[in-house]
């Protein structure tokens, strides 16, 4: 499909077109954005490098009611979202983080609740020409300007946004907003593809994974993941800011005599995550729970799903409160092999 | 349950009875789906599991204790342990528990076929091999022999005693039951069930051995069916984990890169030797 062009003078009247569904932008102070409903008649400062929690909830709410019911009674009300939104401006790796848990919930048997909002999202998303100090997403088979996961493409151009359309969603949101913009020349792709490659030569950390996904199981007994875990303070920052972090526990909540039975994330890094009811824990300590957290994300999720649980967002390095780095655990996990 | 695999069915307790006393007692339901349509289509094979709960309250993955040769009710023994099971144990016939499954894989009965099967449990992991013990003497001229033994700390903790009195009775299944220390009346053997077994001596010809029971016990028994030389693949037990979901998704009940709810319950030594976690 052929890109567009968006003059920046007319951002906050393309954004009042989309407003027909609701729009989800990056809000908050600094240091604690999160995508959140636009309030009616704003335009989103598309300035920020990445929100400190990630979009996921827009598929996978951070808590959400499965059905409605009342204490005694036998009738389940079902929870169905209905409600069409745009992820708007939502950075590379996070939508791709989409495209990885896809997998999880749509395996063997589909999850209705994430299915039925993942249908009715379309992301437009917001290249990255200045990735920040923890990006590694090009080493984790992604770039600062992919398009996976992505209806839409926007590349700051200076005085316009290039729209890549991506998808038949993508095209609809062209359509919608058509008298707003130009057709992109070749000048233009041009020069999103020189961005692109600037972009990807300012990314200074990475991650080397060939071999990691097969051998992490070998290292089960190995002394690194004592140390890696030695400053752990189980707090779960870093699963529950990964974007592609999909686990999730289920309660029953009571008010009276109204209840709902509803689910919300959890932590592979948390003791009840896995504590049996005697008393026992299979992963007893951070040491297990952190070498789980790890063959997760780079052993057991390529050997079922054919990719690696991790789009190199940085959240989980950034965000640690003890500075635990997972591309230093990959390193020595690496030079272990 | 339809196509949303998070709402349960509702059942309606038919029978409860106790199969141990004391602060962690096991109490039995038999229930029956109340949708008619469900209880048609209802299906499961021995080993499988289904999350029951009370609402309100939450769920529990628990192992379906009747074969589905017996007829068209569920049985679950549950011990009293955490907030769902006191939930479970106040229900009385007639009252509502949900259900939804079954879950998991299942024994491989029918590769089974012409076999000798020997089912090794101890305490509460006899439940998930009741319904094997049931499927056997429901198709007795497929099968080769029925070997059990089952043991518990003490006589009042082991369960389904009076089925097994009934079928000590018939000559074609032999039942083997002990217990940890002597007690005054038991007839039977005092002893751990890894060294009952070395005591009886199986031969691993045409033999499958399936075990359950605690972490403790699966490991001696294993060791001591390598004895007995019987080969990894002859070896089957089931696994069970902290469960939310069960159909794959919120990720807690994994064993290394399986996923205890899908790829299990049920996983045959030569599987899971190699699984690091799986006897964690």
């Amino acid at each position: 499909m052929k890109a567009k062009l968006l003059n920046k003078e007319k951002w906050p009247d393309f954004v009042q077109k989309l407003a027909t569904k609701v729009i989800l932008a990056p809000q908050g102070d600094v240091g604690r954005e999160r995508f959140m409903p636009l309030p009616d008649g704003q335009a989103p400062d598309m300035e920020y490098k990445n929100t400190a929690v990630p979009p996921k909830g827009a598929a996978f709410p951070q808590t959400e009611t499965l059905f409605r019911f009342a204490l005694g009674k036998d009738d389940l009300e079902e929870s169905k979202p209905s409600e069409e939104m745009i992820l708007l401006g939502v950075r590379p790796c996070d939508a791709r983080a989409f495209t990885i848990i896809d997998k999880l919930f749509q395996w063997d048997q589909d999850d209705p609740y994430y299915v039925r909002r993942r249908a009715q999202l379309t992301t437009i998303g917001l290249a990255c020409p200045e990735p920040g100090l923890n990006c590694f997403c090009s080493s984790v088979n992604s770039g600062p300007f992919s398009t996976e996961g992505l209806d839409i493409l926007l590349t700051d151009l200076g005085e316009e946004y290039l729209l890549d359309i991506i998808t038949d969603k993508g095209q609809e949101i062209v359509s919608l907003t058509a008298d707003l913009l130009a057709e992109a020349g070749n000048d233009d792709l041009k020069k999103r593809d020189e961005l692109a490659a600037e972009a990807e030569k300012k990314i200074k950390r990475s991650v080397d994974h060939q071999g990691i996904p097969s051998g992490l199981p070998g290292l089960w007994e190995s002394p690194i993941w004592k140390e890696v875990s030695a400053a752990c303070l189980g707090c779960g920052t870093c699963t529950f800011l990964c974007p592609t972090c999909h686990c999730f526990d289920i309660q029953d909540e009571t008010e009276g005599f109204a209840a709902r039975r509803c689910r919300m994330w959890d932590s592979c890094m948390f003791a009840e995550y896995t504590l049996h009811t005697s008393g026992h824990n299979p992963r007893p300590t951070r040491r297990e729970r952190t070498r789980n957290r790890i063959n997760h994300k780079y052993s057991y999720y390529v050997d079922k799903f054919d990719v690696i649980a991790c789009v190199g967002c940085g959240r989980c390095i950034n965000l640690c409160p003890v500075n635990i780095d997972i591309i230093n655990i990959l390193r020595q996990v690496k030079e272990a092999l | 349950m339809g196509d949303n695999p998070y709402i349960p069915y509702t059942t309606t307790v038919q029978e409860t009875w106790y199969e141990t006393g004391g602060d962690r007692c096991i109490k039995t339901f038999k229930v029956t789906l109340d949708d008619q349509k469900a209880r048609e289509s209802w299906s499961h094979r021995p080993g499988q599991c289904a999350m029951i709960g009370v609402l309100g309250t939450g769920e529990s993955m628990i192992s379906i204790s009747s074969s589905p040769t017996e007829g068209d009710f569920l049985r679950f023994s549950v011990m009293k342990m955490g907030k769902v099971t006191q939930a479970l144990h106040q229900l009385e016939p007639g009252e509502k528990m949900t259900v939804r499954g079954p879950y998991g894989n299942h024994f491989p009965l029918d590769q089974w076929e012409g076999k000798h099967i020997l089912t090794i449990g101890g305490g509460i992991g006899q439940a998930p091999m009741r319904p094997i013990v049931e499927y056997v003497k429901a198709n007795r001229n497929k099968y080769a022999g029925l070997t059990m033994i089952y043991g518990a700390r003490t006589a009042g903790d082991l369960c389904f005693k009076e089925e097994f009195a009934e079928m000590s009775k018939n000559e074609e299944l032999s039942c083997n039951l002990t217990i940890d220390v002597e007690e005054e009346g038991w007839e039977h053997n005092v002893g751990f069930v890894p060294s009952m077994l070395m005591d009886l001596n199986p031969s691993p010809d045409n033999t499958i051995a399936i075990t359950c029971g605690p972490p403790i016990m699966i490991r001696f028994v294993l060791e001591n069916l390598k004895k007995l030389k019987f080969a990894d693949d002859q070896i089957y037990t089931t696994l069970e984990n902290r469960m939310k979901c069960g159909i794959g998704k919120c990720g807690r009940c994994n064993a290394g890169e399986l996923y205890v709810c899908k790829d299990g319950p049920v996983f045959s030594y030569a599987r899971l030797k190699s699984v690091p976690e799986a006897f964690a």
